[in-house]
């Protein structure tokens, strides 16, 4: 590989810093007592405790997954921190957040005021576990949207909470799902009341701050007959050494006609060039598309994380719903990941799309992971598949492993794979036209992604076209 | 054409040059003026080609020897593409596919990165989309060209072409086309050869690498070189071509070693 190529994909992690910020944390390790503990700090009520005493006895029971293309040293989860909450309690406005936090959001490059005027997204700010700040929150009442922390929504929606909580990804689904149905801190709330669309995109910037403190957010999206939303999560986390555990459940539900897009841009800390550090990241996320006529989209930009263990998937109930998956995920240096869907479909001519493309650069493995499943029943159901892969550089790997299950003759899925490389031949035909090595990696990469990019929404589209140019950027020699 | 006024562009000497540890280069000497037209002929493995990625900075060729001035500077020290933007263009034998990215983009970029260069304003989208048509009517291309990905899925012709087309767009002053003629049907040689005598000045100078004489019947050369065996062993006028035409390139080679051994 060339030196150029070499210094380009040798790009240090920009975000790498700690707010000093007092927490309230829990001791290490996790028992029935840590459990107890968490659910009445947080004020909760009986079932909820239930809830997370039956995950937590279905967790012991299981067994980490063996099976992912993914290697790490085993994890001590009695050496993790289970709760951790800032002091600062409840804020009634945005100028009352803590400067440090401010200008933590300052060095990440997102200012909240100014997103959230210029853009028009409501920002639900989660930090570590508790949420601080809620923006727009009363616009939203007003057209009957619910949304806020999962924490809040338990005392003031309980009912909605307790109908939808572990529908869609049940607490005993796996692992890391059991494990975050126990010990869940907080999360997202958001409820689109029937026959509303949401008037702006929703979005929530995750952040994780504590050092060795697990992260197990809960998010829960439920959209009424005939609503829609479009929901964005961005992530970015500061340097460590010690690996962190992040294990979030996302469970979203869509009734008749109701239409829910999901977007996550995740640059996660993924450890430094030797490998060392970085989030663990294994999160179940899951739609249900209940009613006939629905549709979950997912579109995801994974550049970060030391390991990423993902499958955002649809459940296709309802009859002629729609479920799409659009992937990039990108891996430089040690990182690993192991992503893709799994799209289920049971209801009558149910339809799925998926669209994921790999990038590994460095020493890393990409694997594309995805199950396309039709049920019996589901007649004249269709899907389409197409993944590919692209290497930089001639250290890594990209694996892709479809599953694929028809037991329906009326089926028809489709399945298209090809694997790229970002050659010296490439570069240099950009060099002789006058275009350096990093803005020609930037291009071919960038086409590469332009299917998946044109599924974000606008800003969230500039801002994963930067964050992909800055993970492979450097100075070019 | 030789022009009485015209300056030196490119002054190559002793040039060597080994790719995997083989010798491909052995000792070039090649002086190019503005307003010249050079074709540089020879049988397969001879060496035109490399000779040809090597001014223009290819990584996959080690120097071993010699010198090469570009406007009297040192060219071999530039990256390649500072030689580029310094006005060297090469056209490629195989243009290289680049899928995802649309010709249009990609030759804006070029085309800006050398407008900065010069000192000149960028063009945004829409000032670029009316420029490229008009260079495009030049070569009768299709303006659906402009939104497929740089080469992808595009015939032979159509390749060269569109390397044709960066030339007109990028006005080097030096332009290197490497067998551009291969792979062209006889009207689209028409074509592309129309294209390169329009863009042929007193002020800048091309040189042509091809195998057969066929191309030098439109675009007619001022000099012709055989190499053979990493070396140019013969240099003549529009003629030699028309000679090698008939005779091959053994003679050249037998008339070479004849000298070589007398002089020594």
């Amino acid at each position: 590989m060339s030196t150029a190529l070499q210094n380009l994909v040798n790009q240090p992690y920009q975000h790498g810093f700690v707010t000093e910020i007092e927490s309230d944390v829990a001791p290490k390790g996790l028992n029935e007592d840590i459990i107890r503990m968490i659910s009445a700090k947080k004020r909760e009520p009986e079932w909820l405790l239930e809830f997370r005493l039956k995950a937590y006895q279905h967790w012991l029971g299981m067994e980490e997954p063996q099976w992912p293309n993914v290697r790490y040293p085993k994890i001590d989860f009695q050496n993790i921190i289970y709760y951790s909450a800032p002091k600062p309690k409840k804020l009634a406005s945005i100028d009352e957040v803590d400067p440090e936090l401010m200008r933590t959001f300052e060095k990440l490059g997102v200012p909240m005021h100014e997103r959230a005027a210029l853009a028009g997204v409501a920002v639900d700010v989660i930090f570590d576990s508790v949420s601080v700040a809620t923006t727009y929150k009363q616009k939203l009442a007003e057209v009957g949207i619910i949304f806020g922390s999962i924490s809040e929504a338990v005392h003031e929606h309980p009912d909605l909470v307790r109908k939808y909580l572990g529908t869609v990804v049940p607490s005993g689904d796996n692992y890391y799902a059991a494990l975050n149905s126990a010990v869940f801190t907080d999360g997202s709330f958001c409820f689109i009341p029937k026959g509303v669309k949401c008037p702006m995109d929703l979005s929530t910037y995750f952040r994780i701050n504590t050092q060795e403190s697990g992260q197990f957010e809960r998010t829960l999206i439920i959209a009424e007959e005939g609503a829609s939303v479009s929901y964005l999560e961005g992530c970015t986390a500061p340097k460590f050494d010690t690996n962190q555990l992040h294990a979030a459940v996302v469970e979203l539900v869509a009734l008749d006609r109701a239409d829910i897009k999901y977007s996550t841009v995740q640059n996660w800390y993924a450890g430094d060039a030797q490998g060392v550090g970085g989030i663990y990241n294994f999160v179940t996320k899951r739609g249900l598309c209940q009613g006939i006529n629905s549709r979950i989209s997912w579109t995801q930009v994974e550049t970060g994380s030391a390991i990423t263990w993902k499958y955002p998937s649809c459940v296709l109930l309802g009859d002629n719903s729609v479920g799409e998956f659009y992937s990039v995920a990108l891996t430089n240096n040690y990182q690993q990941a192991d992503t893709g869907t799994k799209m289920v479909h049971i209801g009558k001519n149910t339809r799925s799309t998926i669209v994921s493309k790999g990038i590994s650069a460095g020493h890393s493995n990409n694997s594309y992971r995805g199950l396309v499943r039709i049920t019996p029943k589901a007649d004249g159901a269709r899907n389409y598949s197409q993944c590919d892969s692209m290497l930089v550089g001639d250290q890594c790997g990209a694996n892709t492993f479809p599953y694929i299950q028809v037991h329906n003759n009326s089926a028809k899925v489709e399945h298209e794979a090809s694997t790229s490389k970002i050659g010296e031949d490439q570069l240099f035909y950009f060099a002789q036209r006058g275009i350096g090595a990093e803005e020609a990696v930037s291009m071919i990469i960038n086409g590469f992604c332009k299917d998946v990019f044109q599924q974000l929404p606008m800003e969230f589209a500039v801002e994963a076209t930067k964050l992909l140019g800055l993970k492979l950027e450097g100075s070019v020699g | 054409m030789i022009y009485q006024d015209s300056i030196t562009l490119l002054e190559v000497r002793g040039l060597c040059a080994t790719v995997s540890g083989i010798e491909i280069l052995k000792g070039i000497d090649f002086t190019v003026r503005t307003g010249e037209v050079h074709a540089i002929m020879g049988p397969n493995g001879s060496g035109k080609s490399t000779f040809a990625k090597l001014l223009a900075g290819h990584p996959a060729y080690t120097l071993t020897g010699g010198t090469v001035a570009f406007e009297g500077r040192n060219l071999l020290e530039l990256a390649p593409e500072a030689r580029a933007r310094a006005g060297i263009f090469l056209g490629f034998q195989y243009p290289i596919e680049i899928p995802g990215v649309a010709n249009s983009q990609f030759l804006r970029l070029a085309y800006n990165t050398l407008q900065t260069q010069r000192g000149k304003d960028e063009l945004d989208p829409l000032e670029f989309d009316d420029f490229v048509r008009e260079k495009m009517k030049l070569l009768e291309m299709n303006p659906d060209f402009l939104d497929r990905s740089v080469n992808e899925g595009f015939s032979g012709g159509e390749k060269k072409r569109n390397e044709i087309l960066q030339m007109a767009l990028l006005e080097p002053k030096l332009a290197i086309l490497d067998e551009t003629d291969s792979g062209l049907d006889i009207d689209a040689l028409r074509v592309v050869a129309g294209g390169v005598n329009q863009l042929a000045t007193k002020d800048n100078a091309i040189v042509l690498v091809t195998h057969y004489q066929r191309l030098l019947n439109y675009i007619v050369p001022d000099y012709v070189h055989v190499m053979d065996g990493g070396r140019i062993i013969k240099t003549g006028g529009k003629d030699l071509a028309v000679e090698l035409e008939t005779r091959g390139y053994e003679w050249v080679s037998t008339e070479y070693k004849t000298t070589a051994r007398a002089t020594a």
